[in-house]
């Protein structure tokens, strides 16, 4: 959170104390303004003003707070610090470093009083300059590089508020955040230090059409449900159905350039996993390891609501931030439930009139304007750059049609559906390829076919037409059993099974089959297509369907996604499957 | 201290009371009534010259006379290594006729939230000697793991089963016994006689020694059962963190607390949420839940294990619902499996332990364990699944591989699961009664278990019995 000056501060004084919410007598205040709450100075934003009473959400504990305490205002929306220092960073929902609190706290426990800055201050970094004396920049130029981390180069840009000018000085060299590196001829000095509204989406030119998948390395998403860079998804479902998971998995083996994961409304464990794994692991991309493009904002289950209420904020702006410099930027939200029902907890206090199922009646404004927030964009800089965002959803009783899941369908183009009877099969990562789907597939299957293969679409229709036919001929099995349909039809649930068992499982704790390139995906789809029409052929031939099913060499194709040298695996395992078929007849 | 006889409005548990100097949110109040009794309560609400009380104890026997004084804390517990060995009301006052607690500090029992960077992840397997969650859900210290659960279910006897049995056996094996184990009993409205349950069996294996118990019973007041599970978790964070202990917290019957919940709810006139819950119930109950856990730098850990009974057999209910969006996973205790009589009849099939990936495997507990633990649950849930369509169309009309998931199935529940609550099983056991069972199908099946694997541990000749260690 970025530490708004205290000067001109305006005193109020507390009226009424009740939970995170907070009514404050005699306060002049904007909307949105920061506040300091009580003795303690606990920080709090407005968010209602009813004649001389203005009503703050305080981002911390109030138990002990009580009537007649001061409430100081600075004047200043809540705000967060953009900067070098942001990627291998853990925050809170206002942007306080953890690591940084544990330190001032001295403890384990979070206690309540404590600010920091959400980058560090102090700290020099290595600034190369990339304009000259007398260059003319204007707002989103990049003036200089910082090497920000292993992988990242982070750009310094001119503020997108700033005037623009020529430059008349430059630096070179070790600054903080907070020296002048560049000057303009109008006086105006540029840091590398911005601070920016969470509540305000950052600007730039247009909005365009994404074209580029994000690849997940995820057999089931990026085979059958893909969402491009810029894109929005959600993945909704039950306690326990894999969103999580899914969202680690993403975060892990995403092409992007950039993570920011949200961990709002969660355990502290999931995000202490994420902490102990990511150092470990490799960038898919670069190799290095991966907390070296990743931000974390942890607002756990137990932190307070309302800065559960703002963490949603904090990730999307330090998203865009990086979108500036032209990145690829993927941003998870894990729950944007619990942020639903943070902003009703809070809507409830202010005795505001509830809409449906209690949710305030704003809920879907304020979920169609975060999503907005995505996409693939024409920065003021020129460059493009692209925020794809993937909320987690978690419908009570894991029913969809509750509020929060209806109204994030109504704006996403990407809907994974996680459902609890694959989970309790163990059939992972349990999304509903009958009930999901994404409206990028078209888009996108040309950078497909151009980057991996020229049937992408082709073979993938295939597969779905043999799940849709699967399932329409089970619910015939379920009262006849299997042995009563005729054999084509046995044949096609065998090669179905495959689909299900090799293609759309994938065990994310496999150390090769976590992560599963388009190659690698393809041609486990063309393998069992090859045991398809060798093994219809045969049954042509006469062949009957026992021996079909049950091949010697088949089985390996569930083997496929644990191999790491997989393209022999495969060729080889093909050229078995046709032998042994075509022996047959 | 000031003294208020300004009590204007009693409404269910709560009392509303007008003040002239400044209340904090969460102060402990103090209630005289004519009669001398002295009932605590909370400030649930403060502004400018009106409090809104709750009272633990009930409101009964307040009138507008009654006095009310504001203490000018919060709740505070207070704790010492003394307290093992005790038995203290829903509120902490001691039952059991012992001395009085002289406590070493005194700790606020909201608690504050353990910071994420702080934290430190649970991985290390607790040996429950119960094959249905040693072998399919494991338990790892720190971990939340609730028992979800329905009246005239045993429960109770599963808990008592994995208090008594809990073990981490690396530790055992290195004779360094590192730190010592206890257990924190939270009852939030259970009845006398269910209580005595757990406290013959405490008494009976000497485990009341390293136990502290919080009891709030049927007929104790409903309020104070939002207090109970609070002051059993600071006890619990004490000994833990302060400590060093291993602590693992049972708390029941979860059902109860929130329905103190809903009571305090509607007497404010709330907003309800689903089926008349608080609409805050979920930040609630994470307030408890996320109290489980191991921080880095510090010996002990915290464990709970929830009892929850799910109203109507019903797990959509708000309460199971919320608990399992918070817990790392849940163990189901089954209505079908207890009237066969398997015992403990858990259900494996919709349960899950969340942290279990982390804490098994080479080196942690064996190596095939995932790969057994996630093939029994796929063979399991397809004989399972084969089970309605046998009853139409009969066993005949099935092939070869449909009968061998069905015999699968079965054999499933009657020697992996049924064990018995007295049998306190090894994982190599259990394990290796797992490959039994999946020794029964063919290899080829077998796709979610590493080959190699398979080589060591798949027992070919089919008649081959391994026996299961019972002790
Ligand atoms: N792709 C996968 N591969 C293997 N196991 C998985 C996969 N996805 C999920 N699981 C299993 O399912 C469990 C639950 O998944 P997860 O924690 O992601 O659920 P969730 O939907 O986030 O639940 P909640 O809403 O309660 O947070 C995991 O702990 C893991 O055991
Ligand atoms: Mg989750």
């Amino acid at each position: 959170m970025s530490q708004a000056t205290q000067q001109d501060a305006e005193t109020g004084v507390i009226e009424s104390v009740s939970g995170p919410v907070v009514t404050a007598r005699d306060l002049d205040a904007r909307m949105n303004d920061v506040v300091y709450v009580g003795d303690e100075g606990l920080m709090g934003e407005v968010i209602e003003i009813e004649g001389d009473i203005t009503t703050i959400q305080v981002y911390e504990e109030t138990s002990g707070v009580g009537p007649g305490e001061p409430v100081e205002n600075t004047g200043e929306p809540l705000s967060v610090d953009l900067g070098p220092g942001m990627l291998d960073a853990i925050y809170d929902g206002t942007q306080r470093p953890l690591d940084v609190l544990e330190e001032k706290m001295n403890s384990a426990f979070l206690d309540r009083g404590v600010d920091a800055p959400g980058i560090d201050l102090e700290k020099e970094w290595e600034f190369q300059p990339e304009v000259e004396e007398g260059d003319e920049v204007s707002a989103g130029d990049v003036v200089g590089i910082v090497e920000e981390t292993v992988t990242i180069d982070h750009k310094v840009m001119v503020p997108p508020d700033s005037e623009g000018g020529e430059v008349v000085s430059v630096e070179s060299g070790d600054y903080t955040v907070e020296d002048t590196v560049v000057e303009l001829d109008n006086g105006e000095e540029i840091t590398m230090h911005q601070e920016w509204p969470v509540r305000t989406p950052r600007p730039a030119v247009e909005k365009k059409t994404p074209t580029k998948p994000l690849i997940s390395g995820q057999r089931v998403l990026d085979g059958l449900f893909p969402i491009a860079k810029g894109g929005t998804a959600a993945i909704p479902g039950p306690f326990g159905s894999g969103k999580t998971v899914t969202q680690h998995q993403l975060a892990k083996w995403a092409d992007a350039d950039i993570v920011v994961y949200v961990g709002c409304g969660e355990r502290g464990n999931e995000m202490t996993e994420v902490i102990e794994d990511f150092p470990e692991l490799d960038d898919p991309k670069t190799g290095n390891p991966l907390m070296a493009r990743t931000c974390l904002i942890a607002n756990t289950s137990n932190m307070p609501v309302a800065a559960r209420e703002s963490c949603i904020y904090t990730g999307i702006t330090i998203a865009e931030f990086f979108r500036d410099m032209g990145y690829d930027v993927a941003l998870m939200a894990d729950s944007t439930s619990r942020w639903a029902e943070a902003m009703r907890e809070i809507s409830s206090r202010l005795e505001e009139m509830p809409g449906e199922e209690g949710y305030p009646a704003y809920l879907s404004a304020r979920l169609s304007q975060f999503y907005e927030r995505a996409g693939f964009f024409e920065n003021t800089n020129g460059t493009t750059g692209s925020v794809s965002v993937i909320g987690a959803v978690s419908p009570p009783g894991g029913d969809f049609s509750e509020p929060v899941t209806q109204n994030t369908l109504r704006i996403v183009k990407t809907f994974w559906a996680l459902d609890a009877d694959l989970a309790e099969r163990r059939h992972f990562p349990s999304i509903n390829w009958n009930e999901s789907y994404s409206l990028y597939r078209d888009q996108l299957d040309p950078w497909f076919e151009e980057n991996v293969t020229e049937d992408w679409s082709e073979i993938r229709q295939w597969a779905i037409d043999v799940l849709d036919e699967e399932s329409e001929l089970q619910e015939i099995v379920q009262l006849v059993g299997k042995d009563a349909l005729p054999e084509d039809q046995q044949l096609t649930l065998e090669i179905a099974r495959y689909l299900r068992e090799a293609y759309l499982q994938q065990n994310a704790f496999h150390p090769t089959d976590t992560f599963c390139p388009p190659e690698k995906t393809h041609l486990i789809l063309t393998t069992i297509k090859t045991y398809n029409d060798e093994a219809f052929e045969a049954l042509d031939a006469g062949v009957p369907v026992e021996d079909l099913v049950s091949l010697d060499s088949t089985p390996r194709i569930n083997r496929i996604g644990v191999q790491e040298d997989y393209e022999e695996f495969i060729e080889e395992l093909k050229e078995d499957i046709t032998e042994e078929l075509r022996g047959m007849y | 201290m000031k003294e208020y006889q300004t009590i204007n409005e009693i409404s269910g548990p709560l009392v509303y009371a007008e003040v002239d100097e400044p209340i904090g949110y969460d102060e402990i109040v103090e209630i005289e009534t004519e009669d001398g009794r002295t009932l605590r309560g909370q400030v649930l609400e403060s502004s400018d010259g009106l409090v809104a009380i709750q009272v633990f104890e009930g409101t009964s026997g307040i009138d507008r006379d009654a006095s009310v004084r504001f203490l000018g804390e919060t709740l505070k517990m207070p704790v010492t290594e003394d307290l093992l060995g005790r038995v203290m009301d829903g509120t902490g006052q001691p039952i059991d006729g012992g001395p009085e607690i002289v406590p070493e500090s005194r700790e606020d029992i909201i608690g504050a939230a353990i910071n994420p960077y702080s934290r430190e992840y649970p991985e290390e397997f607790i040996q429950t000697g119960v094959s249905a969650i040693d072998g399919m859900n494991t338990l790892v210290r720190g971990q939340k793991l609730p028992i979800f659960s329905a009246s005239g279910l045993p429960h109770n006897d599963l808990a008592l089963q994995i208090a008594r049995q809990a073990s981490v056996p690396e530790e055992e094996e290195e004779g360094d016994e590192g730190s010592e184990f206890a257990v924190i009993f939270g009852a939030m409205g259970i009845t006398q006689e269910e209580a005595n349950e757990f406290m013959d069996d405490f008494e009976r294996t000497g485990a009341l020694e390293r136990s502290v118990v919080f009891a709030n019973l049927a007929d104790d007041p409903a309020v104070e059962r939002t207090v109970t599970p609070r002051l059993a978790l600071t006890t619990a964070e004490y000994l833990a963190f302060e400590k060093d202990y291993h602590v693992l917290v049972i708390l029941t019957d979860m059902t109860n607390y929130c329905e103190a919940l809903r009571e305090i709810g509607a007497a404010r006139e709330e907003v309800p949420g689903r089926r008349g819950y608080p609409g805050y119930m979920y930040t609630d109950l994470a307030t408890l839940y996320e109290r489980a856990g191991r921080i880095q730098g510090r010996e002990g850990s915290v464990t709970q294990i929830p009892i929850l009974t799910m109203p109507g057999d019903d797990d959509t209910h708000p309460i199971p619902d919320l608990t399992g969006y918070i817990t790392e996973g849940q163990i189901y205790v089954d209505r079908d499996l207890n009237s066969q009589g398997v015992q403990p009849p858990v259900n494996v099939l919709p349960s899950l332990s969340r942290l279990m990936d982390d804490g098994i495997g080479e080196g942690l507990t064996r190596e095939d364990h995932g790969d057994v633990a996630n093939q029994m649950y796929a063979a399991y849930a397809e004989g399972e699944n084969l089970r309605d369509l046998v009853n139409i169309v009969g066993r005949e009309a099935l092939s070869d591989r449909d009968n061998k998931y069905l015999d699968f199935a079965d054999d499933f529940e009657t020697d992996f699961i049924d064990q018995g609550f007295d049998t306190n099983r090894e994982l190599e056991d259990t394990l290796d009664l797992g490959w039994d069972l999946l020794s029964q199908l063919p290899k080829e099946e077998l796709n979610r278990i590493d080959e190699e694997f398979i080589e060591t541990y798949y027992v070919d000749d089919e008649g081959e019995e391994v026996e299961a260690t019972a002790d």
